[in-house]
């Protein structure tokens, strides 16, 4: 396919990280090379990354926008740490985005936007290009922009809207070196552009330009080769964790036989999810957008009480404005899953940077005891999975269920392996049947504290519910001392007995030793990777991934007997450490936190587990 | 329309079959136990299956209704009434979906829910109990307490200027504005049976008192004494006649106002007063007598506003409709396969 002898280097995994202007079409870059990727048989992980702004000022460092993609020959679990190439379309990214370069990386910069005031307005002294600061890296010096200008000349198209393409022209350098088919690209952009003939034909001819150029460039001596990775037969797909979080609630929905409803209002870095579901009304799916994040949640739990799967989907200052009504839920103990897409926080915070600092808020940020199951989903695609068990959990045990995910996990992608609905486990809600004369709205189940499900439009079962607390069994008001207390205790102990019907708590390694690391939720890929290259180096180290919080599983504590050291890694200031010590206090913890709005990189931690590690031995 | 979806009461249905078996506890003399016997004459004359009345309401006096009845109902939180009512119906278009509000709940902290649900135009009936005071938290001012007005926390008089139900539903486009009077149970039930008959949001504004903390805070538009004088009952293709003696009325003059004129003077004869049209589109004549008040004119009730739009909840159901009738995705097996998949 090339003109030069070029030589084929085989790797095993390769990071690669497109930078640019947050207007430079990065995100739509990484995902097209990402789709190559797996349509080459590579298993990956991405990780965008990009400033809260739409449009932050021009070659500044504020607006610059990334996308990383981690992909491989083996089952990818996170974006990875370090890339191997960067792809900069400006000074300003090249500036803030060296750091996360290996040393040695392959680096595609944009030479055409290395200008003066582009280098200055970056905050550089000097031009990179020339003061020796990139010694050491192999510099592909690509004249992007001069060379789409070029490719384009002639064509009936103005220079503004041609110019938009330069980001295809970097993409087809990257199809080089990594010697990947235009096809999956090609049919993206006939798809996106069906209405724009001639746009579809620009991008298509930089694309090509781009993969032209590359072949004539000195620098590239070589194409890289990552085997297509041997994971699980069977068809998959790409998936972004929002999207496997909306699909994984509708398809509890099919499975329950309830139709689904989603109450909800804009918020990074959830959005998509209320747009994903507006898109399957042909499964049934009704979308209410609120007019705020209360009346979100508020006509779910109207929706639920009327026999929807309902589901309210948020980010922290939206979870702020639900507790009342999650309160709500929790005493009419309706099913409702309130989806948590956390970011940076308090207040507005990092929009649109990850975090996993809502925790505690999940837990207890309500008035008075009210118990809520607790969820975390621990990669973008099995946030299919966590939504799917949100669903069967809120159904069948009558209980809201928040799920936590995190802007990493809900914009990042992996591959998803497509699952048949006949195989995925039944959900029985506890549904009433029709004129059951022994119905009555609070009498439950006397193993699992479930009370029935009775709709409105149902038959001899008319009956009220609300904020106020109730008689046990008949549901009428009451604000009797002792009967309060009961239903307390029934709220907490129908949450409690939910760990009958969860997964034990499984170990990564051994199941005693010197170093127990403990993480949760959306920080699992980095950690199982740090975990697993100690464990390679014959270290005594073993790994509990938690993603069921509330209730935790039955073995949490047998799993924390085994061992010499537990850390607790989390990106909060100790979270769920300090809900472990509640649950557990007879053991010390560790702890090894990080609140930058960023993932764990493998390197800090395994640099935090050698630390623990020489301590124990020496 | 939306109304016919609601499945029928085979056998017809009575007053007792909504009764509820619990004890009212609304202070004696509240013009709540009125309105609650209005709303239990209107279901079985409505004709539709028991079952299917859901009631909803927020937080105050007038929230504690769906104990009060044999339906199924919710008693929320504060001000999200609407939002929750909005659930209910869209989740099951087969419901008659009320719900029961006061002005605190309505117009402080609901305002935001109050306004959006009147802009869908969703097919609910919401009574707003008016008593232009906090009575459950026992008397501080509402949003419609009259300028000036001492209470709790304006020990001073308010310095707040007060919202008008009416005008709030007018402006955020509504199709269906009533308004009654607690005294009156025969024009309650008119107007309750109006607006459950509306297709769209239907709102009922009560004046109600409220016998502890704003007692006779109505009374000129209600008493026996001066209503007469005060109030306007509108009907639909009728002059707008009011007085002791039918001997006043309501003229448009050539500024576009709205004058208070008595027949036989200055030559008006009943032909020069207007005549209501509840079915006008053009909102600016309704606004106009929704905003009217006693002393200088008349308080007007009955049903000022009722005209035709499309309910969200129709639109809602038709483009489903259309969606599973022509997408190529039937079921999630459907969806997981759909667009770029490859086997590995």
């Amino acid at each position: 396919m090339t003109a030069k002898d070029n030589k084929v280097v085989e790797r095993k995994d390769v990071v690669v990280k497109f930078v640019g202007d947050s207007g430079d079409g990065m995100q739509l870059t990484g995902t097209l090379f990402s789709d190559a990727a797996a349509y080459a048989g590579n298993d990956l992980a991405t990780f965008p990354d990009y400033p809260a702004e739409i449009r932050a000022p021009q070659n500044t460092v504020a607006g610059v926008s990334g996308f990383q993609v981690h992909f491989g020959d083996k089952k990818i679990h996170s974006s990875g740490d370090l890339c191997d190439v960067l792809v900069a379309m400006n000074p300003a990214s090249l500036r803030a985005n060296l750091k996360w370069a290996k040393k040695g990386a392959t680096l595609i910069l944009d030479v055409d936007s290395f200008l003066d005031k582009y280098i200055e307005r970056a905050g550089y002294e000097s031009n990179p290009l020339e003061d020796g600061s990139l010694d050491g890296y192999n510099v592909i010096k690509a004249p992007v922009t001069t060379l789409t200008k070029k490719t384009i000349e002639g064509m009936k198209i103005d220079m503004k809207t041609a110019l938009k393409s330069k980001n295809m022209f970097a993409l087809g350098i990257m199809f080089y070196i990594f010697n990947r088919s235009f096809d999956t690209a090609f049919r993206f952009i006939e798809n996106k552009f069906r209405t724009k003939p001639l746009v579809v034909e620009v991008n298509k001819k930089v694309l090509r330009a781009g993969y032209n150029y590359a072949d004539t460039v000195e620098e590239l001596q070589s194409v890289i080769q990552v085997p297509a990775a041997r994971i699980a037969k069977g068809r998959y797909r790409n998936m972004t964790g929002n999207i496997a979080t909306a699909w994984g609630l509708l398809a509890g929905a099919e499975k329950a036989g309830r139709p689904l409803f989603l109450g909800s209002y804009p918020i990074t870095p959830a959005t998509e999810i209320l747009q994903e579901f507006s898109r399957h009304k042909s499964l049934g799916a009704k979308v209410f957008q609120a007019e705020d994040e209360i009346a979100g949640i508020t006509s779910a739990i109207g929706a639920a009480f009327a026999g929807s799967l309902a589901v309210t989907s948020t980010s922290g200052p939206g979870l702020s404005l639900k507790s009342e009504a999650i309160g709500l839920a929790i005493i009419t103990e309706l099913p409702l899953v309130i989806v948590n897409v956390q970011r940076g926080g308090p207040s507005t915070g990092l929009p649109t940077k990850s975090e996993q600092a809502d925790l505690l808020q999940a837990l207890y940020g309500r008035n008075g005891e009210a118990p809520a199951i607790v969820l975390a989903a621990t990669s973008s695609s099995d946030c299919f999975d966590y939504a799917f068990e949100a669903s069967r959990l809120a159904l069948e045990h009558m209980t809201p269920v928040i799920l936590l995910t995190d802007g990493y996990l809900a914009n990042g992608s992996q591959l998803f392996k497509i699952p048949e609905m006949k195989n995925l486990p039944e959900i029985k809600p506890p549904l009433a049947q029709q004129n059951d004369e022994h119905y009555q709205p609070y009498k439950r189940d006397p193993e699992t504290y479930i009370r029935k499900w009775a709709l409105p439009g149902m038959e001899g079962l008319r009956h009220r519910l609300g904020g106020l607390e109730k008689w046990d069994v008949t549901g009428n008001v009451s604000t009797d001392p002792e009967n309060h207390q009961k239903m307390v205790e029934y709220r907490e102990k129908k949450v409690q007995k939910v760990a009958d019907r969860i997964p034990e708590q499984e170990v990564m390694g051994e199941a005693s030793g010197d170093l127990l690391v403990v993480s949760w939720g959306g920080s699992k890929g980095a950690v199982l990777n740090a975990v697993t290259a100690l464990q390679d180096e014959g270290k005594s180290i073993s790994h509990a991934h938690f993603s069921y919080i509330n209730p935790l599983p039955k073995n949490t504590e047998d799993i924390l007997k085994g061992f010499k050291h537990i850390v607790v890694c989390e990106l909060n200031m100790g979270q769920f450490v300090k809900y472990l010590k509640i649950n557990f206090p007879h053991y010390s913890y560790l702890q090894y936190n990080k609140v930058q709005g960023l993932p764990f990189t493998e390197g800090e931690l395994k640099t935090k587990f050698n630390q623990i590690l020489e301590g124990v031995t020496g | 329309m939306t109304e016919n979806t609601i499945p029928k009461s085979i056998k017809p249905l009575t007053k007792e079959d909504f009764e509820s078996d619990q004890m009212v506890k609304w202070c004696p003399g509240c013009g709540d136990h009125a309105i609650l016997k209005s709303v239990e004459k209107v279901f079985p004359k409505l004709g539709y299956k028991k079952e299917n009345y859901t009631v909803i309401s927020g937080i105050g006096c007038s929230s504690r209704f769906p104990y009060y009845m044999n339906t199924y109902g919710i008693h929320g939180i504060h001000g999200r009434a609407a939002a929750i009512a909005t659930g209910v119906k869209l989740a099951n278009p087969e419901l008659s979906v009320w719900m029961i509000t006061g002005d605190g709940d309505s117009l402080a902290i609901g305002g935001n829910h109050f306004i959006h649900l009147v802009r869908r135009n969703i097919d609910i009936n919401v009574l707003l109990f008016n008593n232009q005071i906090y009575g459950l938290t026992k008397g501080q001012y509402s949003p419609t307490t009259p300028k000036g007005k001492i209470t709790k926390t304006s020990p001073h008089g308010t310095i707040e200027h007060p919202f008008n139900p009416g005008e709030l539903v007018i402006g955020s486009r509504g199709t269906f504005f009533a308004r009654g009077v607690d005294m009156n149970p025969k024009l309650m039930t008119a107007i309750m049976e109006e607006a459950a008959r509306h297709d769209g949001t239907s709102i009922v504004e009560i004046l109600q008192n409220c016998v502890i903390y704003n007692d006779k805070t109505h009374q000129l538009i209600t008493s026996k004494e001066t209503r007469d004088d005060n109030q306007l009952i509108v009907e639909h293709g009728k002059p707008m006649i009011f007085g002791k003696n039918k001997e006043k009325g309501l003229y448009l003059n050539d500024s576009n106002r709205l004058e208070m004129v008595k027949i036989g003077e200055n030559g008006i004869t009943e032909e020069d007063l207007l005549v209501h049209d509840m079915h006008d589109p053009d909102s600016s004549l309704h606004l106009k007598l929704a905003t009217l008040y006693p002393p200088e004119f008349p308080a007007v009730l009955g049903v000022i506003r009722s005209v035709k739009a499309d309910t969200y909840d129709d639109l809602l159901k038709e483009q489903i409709a259309y969606e599973q009738e022509n997408s190529p995705i039937k079921n999630m097996d459907d969806l997981l396969n759909s667009g770029d998949t490859w086997e590995m």
